[in-house]
């Protein structure tokens, strides 16, 4: 174990969602590199708190990397600088002694910043309002092995559905697209027997619903880079190839 | 006063009683359906797929929660597995087996009824998540894989990596999503809810805090579950989420709901040790790990060689040694105590002496490290990023955390509380474990309860309410209750001390963690009792929050959680006290075998605690309902 000295915060402050924002330095004299990066913010608001002063706001839940709650650009990076890492499981260790740090909040057209570090994601839930699911009611379904899938399919759903829904491909897009958030989702699905029956219906409704909030994909490649789940953006390709297919094979548009 | 603790099991051989409960239940007929309202408190894995359920069925559904989406609830860190007895692997699995492995790794301290009714719905379980493309482990054939996990001698447990929770919750989500989508479901996300509203003796809504602007409101239903999960939180450190709380249970508790085995909590024997006093939460390391890893320390407890250098003869596999049948799949708490004694006695490993080994080079050398890996892989590199170290070379550290809550509101056979119309589910409530809860049963009971269990049992009640309204909230109790909430928030902002929530929650934590974690004894408990008023006392004179009630504030949050934590160890305490026995993961060490096991007395203490709020913390009523087994035989649980 050792520590770290004389580091300094660039925090990100904005008090509304209207309010005009700042960064705020802070100076941090030591700090073990044992410490994650979420305890040395805990560490700082305890300290703001003593001094009367209003706590940083920032999501966070799990500290596992599992619950996609938290966010953070660090440095500019969404996440921070250690790939394939959500921003709660990132220790100090990756910093040294005397660095600056720069931390603001998820910047994207379609994730209004709530206040400080907090930002608003509902927009993901309404995609997968719209299509996210395997319309299975409870209690018709058979037996789980009636089904077998070959575990190589398997698995490569299971790649997909390991997206945590954190927003930072988002983040990371120049474009503020979620092509990533979006294909992910659809490669779970549309990938496994069971997602079959739904699967143009899907990808039509929602890519629709996610133009309706995002920007457009154009093949950056930043959102992988930035993934704590480290998702291909292989999915993208597919999701595209999909959503064209669904404007021959929807009944709907046939109809029109 | 005391309360009336109706079970409301229903007749009949074991095995046929949920079967004759469904057939002979009262129903509510699809048109009317549509004429109930339904609030669901909490998107875990109970919560949303009750809410989704529900929704299905035609009830109108209010679903909340404090996060800002439904699907971040903690169901999603579960990593190692759920269980179910569908005997895929032929090795002698049947629903009497899970039944009987939960009676009897919960010490014999839970309701036969639920448990075999549990074990029967389990099956169904498993085929509602993969026909929602939950995408678990596989074979090379497609069928599905299954491990196994701690007290069970079968391979029944199924598997999505190490991410099974997350799996399953976003299975339930998507599900949820879908109702939403369709406006079966009204969302409400970052809300927070403060307060249970009883009119009549029934529940009629709930009061509830909009973390985003501070703004309190009423909302009324014919009937309210809670889904709030558990407690484990109260020891401030912990391997819940930071935002895990009692409040939804406590509240009602405070409204009258009993609640029961407040002292039955669980200490997770693999979890990273503490590396720091700033530390915010511990991470588990999930117990599917101990199907591959061996655990040890070294003999001598000044060893100074590193893990790798130590030869075979200078370790002690201790499981392995003491428990030869199970090993390193003995119970969660047999694991955990054994691993305290060889910390206490000086044996422990790492910088601060404060774990032992969890060591893969034997499984790693016969079944290479690409099988570890793909087994393992997502939970080895978690620990490389906490800890620093690498797993596939240097064994892991672990040390027992406090992690899930056997505990909680008393619910009856339907998953009904003391409080009429108000339902509880998953790990708020107490029902399915006992003292002790078996590896991969947690998301087993959660969605249990909310896609096969509450479905059926909250028509009966809902039934005798039929062409009644939905309570009004311009009644004057909601008022009231409203107003005690508002009042209790600014009374935190306005009392202007020195100390943060987090302070007085890392006190309260330190206090339950010595006197009641793993080991417990009267004398301890007794002062346990007198430090945590004190405590509270000071709490309420000189905390401090910062910032503003009308936009969000995390510490405010934290204050209310804080505050009803700390009713809730006196509690604890007192609970532990009372119960001169020890079982599951209650363990009195005046009440033990020779060679240090836990020692149950049957004779006196077969019986559920149920607590009933009085108004004075400190001065509970204890109600009793006694355990009745007609299929299984008290046994001492033994491992050897």
């Amino acid at each position: 174990m050792t520590t770290l000295t004389n580091l300094t915060l660039k925090i990100w402050r904005q008090d509304g969602p209207e309010a005009q924002g700042r960064f705020e330095s802070h100076q941090i004299p030591e700090i073990s590199d044992e410490a994650s990066f979420l305890e040395l913010l805990d560490i700082l608001n305890e300290r703001l708190i003593g001094e009367g002063k209003e706590a940083i706001v920032f999501d966070h839940d799990c500290r596992e990397g599992i619950c996609g709650t938290c966010s953070l650009m660090i440095d500019g990076v969404a996440h921070g600088p250690q790939r394939g890492t959500a921003t709660c499981q990132i220790h100090m260790r990756v910093f040294h002694s005397g660095d600056e740090i720069v931390v603001e909040p998820w910047r994207a057209a379609a994730f209004p910043i709530v206040k400080d570090l907090m930002v608003d994601r509902s927009a993901f839930d309404r995609i997968i309002e719209v299509g996210g699911y395997i319309t299975a009611p409870t209690g018709g379904a058979p037996d789980a092995n009636l089904i077998p899938i070959p575990k190589p399919v398997s698995d490569a759903a299971m790649d997909a559905a390991a997206c945590i829904g954190c927003g930072a491909c988002v983040a990371a897009c120049p474009n503020g697209a979620a092509s990533l958030f979006t294909s992910a989702k659809l490669a779970h699905l549309n990938l496994l027997p069971q997602g079959q029956a739904e699967r143009y219906k899907r990808a039509e409704a929602m890519v629709e619903k996610m133009d309706e909030y995002f920007g457009s994909c154009t093949n950056h490649g930043e959102c992988q880079a930035a993934c704590p789940k480290e998702i291909s953006i292989d999915n993208i390709a597919t999701m595209n190839v999909d959503y064209l297919k669904s404007k021959f094979k929807n009944r709907r548009s046939l109809a029109r | 006063m005391s309360i009336d603790l109706d079970s409301k099991i229903p007749d009949g051989p074991l095995a046929d009683k949920w079967q004759n409960y469904i057939a002979n239940q009262k129903l509510v007929n699809p048109a009317n359906k549509r004429k109930f309202k339904i609030i669901v408190v909490g998107t875990g894995l109970a919560g949303a797929s009750a809410a989704a359920t529900f929704g299905e069925l035609g009830y109108q559904v209010e679903a909340f929660t404090f996060h800002d989406s439904p699907r971040r609830a903690h169901s999603i860190a579960a990593q190692g597995g759920i269980n179910a007895a569908k005997n895929y692997q032929g090795d002698g699995d049947s629903v009497h087996r899970l039944f009987y492995d939960t009676v009897k790794g919960g010490d014999f301290r839970a309701r036969e009824a639920n448990v075999h009714r549990l074990a029967e719905v389990s099956v169904d379980i498993i085929d509602q998540m993969v026909a929602q493309g939950v995408p678990f482990a596989r074979e090379y054939g497609g069928l599905l894989d299954n491990r196994s996990f701690g007290g069970a001698q079968v391979s029944r447990t199924f598997y999505a990596r190490g991410q099974t929770g997350q799996q399953l919750l976003i299975g339930a989500y998507q599900q949820l999503a879908r109702q939403i989508g369709l406006g079966n479901v009204k969302l409400w996300n970052r809300m927070e809810m403060v307060d249970v509203v009883n009119i009549e003796g029934r529940c009629a809504g709930i009061v509830t805090r909009d973390l985003m602007t501070g703004e309190f409101s009423s909302h009324s239903a014919h009937a309210v579950v809670l889904a709030t999960g558990g407690y484990g939180n109260v020891f401030y450190l912990s391997t819940n989420a930071m935002a895990c709380n009692v409040t939804g249970a406590w509240r009602a508790h405070r409204r009258g709901a009993a609640f029961a085995n407040p002292c039955y909590t669980q200490i997770h024997p693999t979890c990273i040790p503490q590396a720091d006093d700033f530390q915010s939460k511990l991470t588990l390391m999930s117990e599917s790990l101990r199907n591959d890893g061996r655990i040890w320390v070294p003999k001598n407890p000044d060893e100074t060689r590193s893990a790798d250098q130590i030869p075979e003869e200078d370790r002690d596999y201790y499981l392995e040694r003491i428990y030869p049948s199970f090993g390193n799949l003995a119970p969660r708490d047999v694991s955990s105590r054994a691993a305290k004694r060889l910390v206490d006695a000086g044996q422990g490993v790492g910088p601060l002496k404060n774990g032992v080994y969890l060591d893969f080079a034997d499984a790693i050398g016969r079944l290479g490290k690409d099988v570890i890996e793909e087994r393992y892989g997502n939970l080895f590199e978690m620990y490389e990023r906490i800890a620093g170290e690498n797993p596939y070379v240097m064994p892991m550290r672990i040390y027992p955390a406090s992690h899930y809550t056997m505990g909680g509101l008393w619910v009856d056979y339907e998953l009904q509380t003391t409080i009429p119309g108000l339902f509880c589910a998953g790990e708020a409530n107490f029902s399915d474990h006992g003292a002790n809860r078996l590896g991969a049963s947690a998301l087993m009971q959660g969605l249990s309860d909310g896609y096969f269990v509450l479905p059926y049992t909250i028509a009966p009640y809902l039934s005798d309410l039929l062409n009644k309204p939905v309570p009004d909230t311009s009644h004057p109790e909601f008022a009231k209750i409203q107003q005690e909430a508002t009042d209790r928030f600014k009374q935190y902002m306005s009392i202007g001390g020195t100390k943060t929530p987090d302070h007085f929650h890392r006190e309260l934590g330190q206090i339950i963690w010595d006197y009641c974690g793993m080991d417990r004894n009267a004398n301890g408990l007794e002062k346990a009792l007198s430090e945590i008023p004190a405590l509270h006392e000071e709490f309420k004179k000189d905390l401090r929050v910062t910032g503003s009630d009308t936009s969000i504030n995390q510490t405010l949050e934290k204050a209310g959680r804080v505050d009803d934590f700390f009713e809730l160890g006196i509690l604890m305490c007192k609970d532990a006290l009372n119960r001169e026995e020890s079982c599951g993961g209650h363990f009195r060490s005046e009440h033990q075998t020779d060679d240090g096991e836990a020692l149950r007395n049957d004779d006196d203490f077969a019986y559920v605690s149920a607590w009933e709020w009085t108004g004075d913390p400190s001065n509970p009523i204890e109600n009793k309902e006694q355990l009745e087994y007609e299929v299984v035989k008290f046994a001492t649980r033994s491992y050897k």
